[in-house]
């Protein structure tokens, strides 16, 4: 990989690199009395180890012309490997988190596995981890080929995708020394938001340049959805984290908001990041990957623009939901309230768009599990968005809010619309990366996706019940007008769902790791088609295809 | 004369959206359904389903 770079790359990349581990060492020795000393170190080591990457090809010859006839695809294949790693990392913290549920003394007692430091490890993990790298990998797959034109150089894309996971590890890292702003999903520290910034910048940079080169006339509308997630998760992660560190060598910082500004501008973020990073971003997936896979074009595209325009323009509305019965001023709330309702007519055209786009090949969709993935994903998410349109509703929200029935609504989306999309979408971009005909295993993807359907299910009804019951004891009134159950009676009831949303969230994992195995070996096949040792292909004409 | 008062800003706030999103939805349907982009949306359409790895710029 590193003999693809131009010379003139691989010495700009060296420049980048000690340039940031010099940064770390600035950070370590500052910081020496605070865990920003450690992330400095962090720093110092990631360099390092690239700089040694680097040095292994660094002397080698420059690379032909030829190269600039085919797409550049070295970044995509990166990425994808390190979402599964991610994935599964990213799980196994949440399934450890829900069996600590169960059983609390699974936290063994240590400041660092406890409940408040492992979930944001989880969220980020699956989140920003697996997601993150899953959408950064896929888009530079997808821009390329929707719009006929190489990524403009070499470097960038690199520094995007090594510099995300930097901010990712030092954010997780943190989380287990404690490290946290305190605004969910955008825990991380001052220094980490800056990076992020810089790393964000370049990657709408590599996006906006390519768009420049692009032989297609037409902007795919794929496109439109990766550039407004990219643009907006900028802005709201700008704005969100604002914020004055109480010292250039501490970590602590205080935000720039206050009160019920605050909580406004979190969930402003907090929901955007959502309609952003976990809807705009999947949907430029499904556009594209989804109609490739079932060899159809979109069923109506005149209707993906619409509802392009109608999601875009309307979740920046929806935030003030989450806010329901606070200091937030009513109008606020309901303004919330009915944009969430709204945003169910530009959802559900997707979603029917993409179920229309598969009528006609539904044979299709029954032999070919990695197209299924596709459509379950489609289903989850015109679920999800029924449910989310209705949970805002402020008298449904009195029963919902702060119940397990959030945590169920979160799961059909994340493991029903997000992880389902970017499996299928995994599954359909390996082997035309590695120029395979197929994945290495068609069996073991129906493993995984039937893993994946039984995880989900389990998780999702066992957290709705659990929620919906929580939240009536909650409000159960005796003879006397006191509360009938205290809080205690509520976790006894909990109790059994909380062993089977674990229990989901198991076989949600186990088909996550079929799936990096999976993957692989296909990356195997394809080494093996190299050295001319044709043996462990097997037979390329199975189903599955 | 216009009062820049409390009051002022917050009828501003709940009223400007209901202006600019429907100017923006009228703005985006005629885009759509403009007769002479037809050609051009079923194409964008179609063009992604072959050519994998044609050669590029």
């Amino acid at each position: 990989m590193v003999t693809q770079l131009t010379q003139n790359e691989r010495f700009l990349g060296l420049i980048i690199l000690i340039a940031l581990g010099c940064l770390g060492l600035v950070m370590a020795a500052a910081g020496q009395h605070d865990p920003i000393g450690m992330h400095g170190w962090l720093v110092v080591v990631c360099s390092i180890v690239m700089i040694f990457v680097l040095a292994n090809g660094y002397f080698a010859p420059e690379p032909s012309e030829a190269r600039l006839e085919h797409y550049y695809d070295d970044p995509s294949k990166v990425g994808i490997v390190v979402a599964m790693l991610w994935a599964i990392f990213g799980m196994f913290i949440g399934d450890w988190v829900a069996w600590q549920l169960v059983y609390p003394d699974l936290t063994f007692d240590a400041a660092w596995s406890s409940f408040g430091r492992i979930r944001p490890a989880h969220t980020t993990g699956v989140i920003f981890g697996f997601g993150g790298n899953a959408l950064i990998a896929t888009s530079f797959h997808v821009l390329q080929r929707t719009t006929r034109a190489r990524l403009p150089d070499q470097l960038s894309p690199w520094f995007v995708l090594l510099g995300y996971n930097l901010f990712c590890l030092i954010a997780i890292s943190g989380y287990f020394m404690g490290i946290t702003q305190s605004k969910e999903y955008a825990e991380p520290e001052w220094y980490a938001d800056i990076w992020l910034v810089i790393v964000w910048v370049t990657y709408f940079l590599i996006y906006l340049r390519t768009l420049a080169r692009r032989r297609e006339p037409h902007i795919y509308v794929a496109n439109w959805y990766y550039m407004a997630f990219i643009l907006v998760v900028a802005i709201l992660h700008i704005v969100n984290n604002l914020a004055m560190p109480i010292a250039w060598n501490q970590a602590k910082s205080y935000s720039a908001f206050s009160g019920v500004q605050d909580a406004m501008t979190q969930w402003w973020y907090g929901h955007n990041a959502v309609a952003f990073f976990l809807t705009a971003g999947f949907l430029g997936m499904m556009y594209y990957y989804m109609p490739k896979r079932a060899g159809r074009p979109i069923f109506s595209y005149r209707l993906s623009i619409i509802s392009f325009w109608g999601i875009t323009f309307m979740y920046m509305w929806a935030g003030s939901h989450h806010l329901h019965y606070t200091a937030l001023p009513h109008w606020v709330q309901t303004l919330g309230m009915t944009f969430s309702v709204m945003l169910l007519v530009p959802s559900w055209a997707s979603a029917t768009n993409a179920l229309l786009t598969l009528n006609g090949a539904w044979h299709k969709v029954r032999d070919d599990a990695t197209l299924r993935f596709m459509m379950m994903a489609a289903i989850f998410y015109g679920l999800s968005t029924f449910e989310g349109s209705f949970m805002a509703i402020r008298a449904v929200n009195s029963l919902s809010h702060y119940t397990d029935w959030t945590v169920g609504h979160v799961h059909a989306g994340a493991l029903g619309w997000v992880a389902l999309i970017t499996f299928g979408s995994i599954y359909a971009v390996v082997p035309w990366l590695w120029k395979q005909p197929r994945m290495y295993s068609p069996k073991l993807i129906e493993w995984h996706f039937w893993l994946a359907m039984a995880g989900t299910l389990i998780y999702v009804f066992a957290m709705w019940n659990s929620g919906v019951i929580q939240g009536l004891m909650w409000r159960t009134y005796n003879e006397s007008g006191t509360l009938s159950y205290s809080f205690i009676d509520s976790l006894v009831a909990m109790h059994p769902y909380y062993f089977a949303r674990a229990f989901g969230g198991l076989l949600f994992l186990l088909g996550a790791i079929i799936g990096f195995y999976n993957v692989l070996m296909t990356i195997r096949m394809a080494a093996n088609v190299e050295t001319g040792d044709e043996a462990v292909i097997g037979n390329p004409a199975a189903a599955g295809e | 004369m216009f009062d820049f008062d409390h009051g002022s800003i917050v009828a501003f706030s709940k009223s400007f959206g209901l202006f600019y999103l429907i100017a923006l939805s009228i703005g985006v349907l005629i885009y759509v359904y403009w007769p002479s982009n037809k050609q051009r949306f079923e194409d964008a359409a179609r063009n992604i389903i072959h050519d994998e790895d044609k050669p590029c710029r």
